[in-house]
């Protein structure tokens, strides 16, 4: 639990586990809690109470334990403007007590995989927002941290550097073991490279799980039929209702959108329903639930009530990431 | 703790304290103007207020001699406060670029963290008081003291303005805005000078001023300088002043790693 000065509740009961060489993907709206989450794990914060391990290290009892073997992407930019981007990472190197050549060695590494070979000697306050943002990713990487935290990592990237910044992040999972959590307001980022979920909302958790066990809690496909003309809302309804296992029917227009238990054997009888009613239909399309409907289901709708923010639950906020 | 871990712990803390140290150099290296003013800054005081006040000496309990002489170590200590007043301005400049919040998640210590925006006023503020001393030599002052004497007034200057430099990084830790930083600098900085014997001699002040003046760090500073810098200076009097300083940069210097704490919390 973590609350700011001024009465902002920011964490209310958070609690998950995250496998070594695993990625992890944190979800929810703005102001859900997810910074505050990797601001505690991170011990940058301190929550009011709960406990966090990461690596089998307490964050809470020994920080300057975990703080040597995490990496930490925030989302506010964090590298030194007035300092040209070899001089950040070389600093950033030194702090973290890397030996010289390796340091030298390393930061040439990233700074040309990360595209910035050529402007590594320039002041980084003149580089543009995405090339601001691979420096910040950079200094997270610069010391091989075993666990790393990645707040937004690929907001302000363009769509090439997006993709090549995805599969450095598997990559490192993969490849050297590492430990990651990733949050992201990109759906499909989380559902390409995290292998368990969690979404929160108002400081708690609303959902956990493998991005297809998430998916197919939904139970069902959505069907989208287009019909020739509007106007038939009550009649389309009444005809899919009297049909039975069609469920979430919205008419608008002349889309009709509904959920069904499995798409391709329901849509037959759906079609020869709604033409023996005398809708004539253009076309139908089939689609597996997104992770785009798991988000709205859980996250998507106002909470009106506010009983989420005084409600009064012991919190937690867990990450154990079993050591080697 | 055992001893090796503690030691692998220092060495730690004097190479971050000494990699930060060199990224705040850089970062001057890279303001030519900014080093101009600060060179020139204290000759300018030196000439000024050396003609301001050039026939205060005459005042009966002055004691007679150059004014020049008199006031170098006024403005050298001087130029330690106010130099070191702003050094929380650079905290800030870090809490804004997210840079704080890196340093504080990776094993960098607190103390070299302050270290990093200390030491470079340090060195600057030698380079300071080399020039006034200089200038004061070639306006025709004398420093019977001699080289010892120059050195005390560094040793003081660099004491002061760790102790000070160490208020205002507890105060930008605390308030976390230039403003309020401003506000608090200011309101200390004139009235610390003016209530000791940086610019008049402390035989011609107030009585309760004298009293103040006693307790006064900016006054301690004065004092060691000019006590060294004297013919005959009175070294029981100077090394007392010197350990008051050193408790005093001491104390505050451990406050201001405190602060962080406080910081901590609005992160
Ligand atoms: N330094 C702070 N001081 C006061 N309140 C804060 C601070 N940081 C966050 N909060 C509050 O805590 C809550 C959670 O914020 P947090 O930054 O964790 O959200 P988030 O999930 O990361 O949102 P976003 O997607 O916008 O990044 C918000 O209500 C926010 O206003
Ligand atoms: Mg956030």
């Amino acid at each position: 639990m973590k609350t700011y000065a001024g009465k902002v509740r920011a964490l209310a009961g958070i609690s998950f586990t995250v496998e070594t060489g695993t990625i992890f993907g944190l979800l929810g709206p703005n102001g859900a809690g997810k910074s505050t989450t990797v601001k505690i794990l991170t011990t940058l914060s301190r929550p009011d109470s709960g406990s966090a391990e990461v690596a089998g290290i307490d964050v809470l009892q020994q920080p300057d334990q975990v703080r040597r073997l995490i990496g930490y992407v925030s989302q506010k930019p964090q590298f030194d403007p007035e300092a040209t981007a070899r001089e950040n990472l070389h600093l950033q190197g030194r702090l973290y007590g890397v030996p010289h050549r390796e340091l030298r060695s390393r930061s040439q590494a990233l700074l040309d995989h990360f595209g910035l070979g050529k402007v590594a000697s320039r002041q980084a306050r003149g580089y543009s927002g995405g090339m601001q943002r691979k420096l910040d990713v950079a200094l997270g990487l610069i010391h091989r941290p075993k666990v790393l935290f990645l707040d937004e990592p690929t907001t302000g990237l363009d769509p090439e550097a997006r993709a090549s910044m995805w599969s450095e992040i598997s990559r490192l999972a993969a490849d050297e073991d590492v430990t990651i959590l990733l949050t992201t307001h990109y759906l499909d980022e989380a559902d390409q490279l995290a292998s368990q979920l969690a979404i929160i909302d108002h400081g708690r958790l609303v959902a956990q799980g493998s991005p297809n066990d998430l998916k197919s809690e939904l139970r069902g496909d959505a069907i989208q039929v287009e019909l020739t003309q509007a106007g038939v809302d009550d009649h389309v309804r009444t005809t899919l209702v009297r049909l039975g296992g069609v469920r979430e029917i919205v008419v608008e227009g002349t889309t009709v959108r509904a959920r069904v238990d499995h798409g391709a054997s329901a849509v037959p009888g759906v079609l020869a329903a709604l033409e023996s009613a005398g809708v004539a239909v253009t076309s139908v399309t089939i689609s597996r639930p997104s992770l785009d409907d798991v988000y709205l289901r859980y996250a998507g709708r106002p909470f009106g009530d506010d009983s989420h923010h005084q409600a009064q639950a012991s919190a937690t906020t867990e990450m154990e990431v079993p050591g080697e | 703790m055992s001893e090796r871990s503690i030691q692998h712990n220092a060495s730690a803390a004097l190479v971050q304290a000494g990699n930060l140290t060199l990224r705040e150099v850089r970062a001057l290296m890279r303001q030519p103007f900014y080093i101009a003013v600060t060179l020139v800054q204290p000759m300018v005081w030196l000439l000024l207020f050396g003609q301001l006040f050039k026939r205060v000496v005459e005042i009966p309990g002055f004691g007679g001699g150059s004014y020049i002489g008199f006031m170098t170590p006024g403005i050298v200590v001087m130029t330690a406060l106010f130099a070191s007043a702003w050094t929380g301005m650079g905290l800030i400049d870090d809490m804004e670029r997210g840079v704080m919040n890196r340093l504080l998640v990776s094993p960098t210590k607190r103390g070299a963290i302050l270290t990093g925006k200390l030491a470079h006023i340090a060195v600057s503020l030698a380079v300071q008081a080399l020039i006034v001393v200089l200038v004061g030599v070639a306006l025709g002052a004398r420093y019977d003291g001699g080289v010892i004497g120059v050195l005390m007034t560094i040793v003081a200057a660099v004491l002061l303005a760790i102790g000070f430099g160490s208020f205002s990084c507890t105060v930008a830790l605390l308030v976390r805005q230039r403003e309020s930083l401003i506000a608090v600098a200011q309101f200390f900085t004139l009235p610390l000078s003016f209530l000791s014997s940086a610019l008049v001699a402390e035989s011609v002040a107030p009585g309760w001023i004298r009293s103040v003046a006693r307790f006064n760090p900016v006054d301690w500073a004065v004092s060691v300088s000019r006590g060294a810098l004297s013919a005959d200076p009175d070294w029981g009097d100077v090394l007392a002043h010197c350990g008051y300083l050193v408790i005093m940069a001491g104390v505050l210097a451990w406050l201001a790693t405190r602060a962080f704490t406080a910081y901590r919390r609005s992160v």
